[in-house]
């Protein structure tokens, strides 16, 4: 639960976002309301809502790390 | 952006050139010090250090050890005892993943409290169990909140928001920097340099860790998650040993600020106050648990449903060393019950249940033991 994972806001609604999280993962009920953050923008997801905006060329970087982690979790998982 | 910028970065960020370079320095700067500890407080730290192998190419005085930093580990097992006891009577249970397979002090998790009949759903967030509360109002909720200043904003911004009549959460919310201050203070573990949690640190900023590093002077570094993060992190830390100039160092410069993430903060201690909190395996430390304020007390499961405070004794299998791995006192292989009787499909104690433990990462990797790389 503690893992941060970026992701990219592709709309808002209220206090919620729909965030993009690449590979078809698509969630629609991300807490936006603790930062700043627009449309397009990417941001660090952790358990449920956004606590960092980042922009786009730091987001690409964490993105490959946590694709390795989550892709070997699951693995160990199965 | 373009495609071949991002691929720079990365190729930036994992190049072996790099890392073998930052390798062979730390090396070279170990050579003139006597033998380093040098602990982390972070589940994904530890998931980075053992993936990369970073401990094979530290040199053999140089230790790099994880502290408490797994939230399903430091949960209290009285905690896990008390949800138990709201799904048995009938409150639908709502709770992450892997602390859904903790066992509390009694012996049972919630999964196994759910094949006895406990409504217990996985959820990936307190918004999901806002709106099963919401859709359902004819049966009582409790979410169960787990986790450190990370998690626990959320929970804070649904609660003044407003969350349905029919939940109530249990907050077992730690709060990171006083565990950090502990740490460097354990007469038994003689840290010598601490990597910060990034993730923290971005919501609660280097602030807060300014009592704990002026009580105690001893090299801080706040760190990222790519391996040559923890590098830099570890080279950064043995620099000021040697340099004996102790500071507070950022090297998640893209993360983590003085302030961190105030909108966050705020939300946080309007909805929460810090109280002494018991921290499984750890022990008791001042003003590191979130405990929720009299204006909140309405959805306070633990005021509600009347449950006992967290106990400051928790029962480990015997001959198990779990409360020795969370507190970073030793590695996981020092069990004796490491692979043997304790493996992630057979797990005898929250460092081997959950995906932040340092036993499941180990055990994953398949690590029986640290082997150093020699160059
Ligand atoms: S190997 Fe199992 S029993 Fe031993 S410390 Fe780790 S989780 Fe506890």
């Amino acid at each position: 639960m503690c893992l941060g994972y970026p992701g990219k806001i592709i709309d808002i609604k209220d206090h919620f976002a729909k965030v993009d999280f690449g590979d078809g993962v698509v969630r629609d009920n991300i807490i936006i309301a603790l930062v700043d953050a627009k449309v397009g923008d990417y941001v660090i997801v952790h358990a449920g809502y956004a606590i960092q905006v980042m922009d786009e060329k730091e987001a690409m970087e964490t993105i490959k790390l946590w694709k390795e982690y989550l892709e070997f979790v699951d693995k160990e998982v199965k | 952006m373009s495609e071949i910028d991002i691929k720079d970065i990365l190729r930036l960020y994992r190049d072996p050139k790099i890392a073998r370079r930052l390798a062979f320095k730390i090396r070279d700067i170990a050579k003139d010090l006597e033998d380093v500890l040098i602990m982390h407080v972070c589940g994904t730290h530890e998931w980075t250090i053992t993936h990369y192998g970073i401990r094979s190419l530290l040199p053999d005085n140089v230790e790099l050890r994880a502290g408490p930093g797994c939230p399903v580990c430091i949960t209290p097992a009285s905690d896990i005892d008390n949800i138990i006891k709201l799904g048995m009577e009938g409150v639908v249970v709502t709770v992450y993943g892997d602390m859904s397979r903790a066992k509390g002090g009694k012996g049972m998790s919630l999964e196994e409290a759910r094949s006895r009949g406990a409504d217990i759903r996985i959820v990936y967030g307190i918004q999901d169990a806002f709106m099963m509360a919401q859709r359902d109002p004819n049966h009582k909720y409790v979410f169960f909140g787990v986790g450190f200043d990370t998690t626990a904003p959320a929970t804070a911004y649904m609660v003044k928001k407003g969350v349905p009549d029919n939940l109530s959460i249990l907050s077992s919310y730690r709060y990171v920097p006083p565990a950090v201050g502990a740490l460097m203070m354990a007469p038994d573990l003689a840290v010598d340099g601490i990597i910060n949690p990034g993730h923290s640190s971005t919501v609660t900023g280097m602030k807060p860790y300014k009592e704990y590093f002026d009580r105690n002077k001893k090299p801080m570094v706040f760190a990222g998650f790519e391996p040559i993060d923890v590098l830099l992190a570890i080279y950064m830390i043995l620099k000021q040993i040697e340099t004996k100039e102790y500071k507070m160092e950022n090297e998640y410069t893209r993360s983590v600020t003085w302030d961190g993430n105030v909108k966050a903060m705020e939300t946080l201690l309007e909805v929460f106050l810090l109280s002494e909190g018991y921290w499984r395996g750890f022990g008791v430390v001042d003003k590191s648990g979130f405990v929720f304020r009299n204006t909140h007390k309405y959805v306070d499961a633990r005021y509600i449903y009347g449950l006992s405070e967290p106990r400051d004794k928790e029962d480990f299998v015997a001959g198990a060393r779990c409360a020795d791995v969370i507190k970073g006192k030793i590695d996981p292989v020092e069990c004796p019950l490491y692979m043997k009787e304790c493996t992630p499909n057979y797990p005898r104690g929250p460092p081997m249940v959950s995906i932040e433990g340092t036993c499941k990462i180990w055990a994953d990797h398949k690590v029986t033991g640290i082997i150093k790389c020699r160059f």
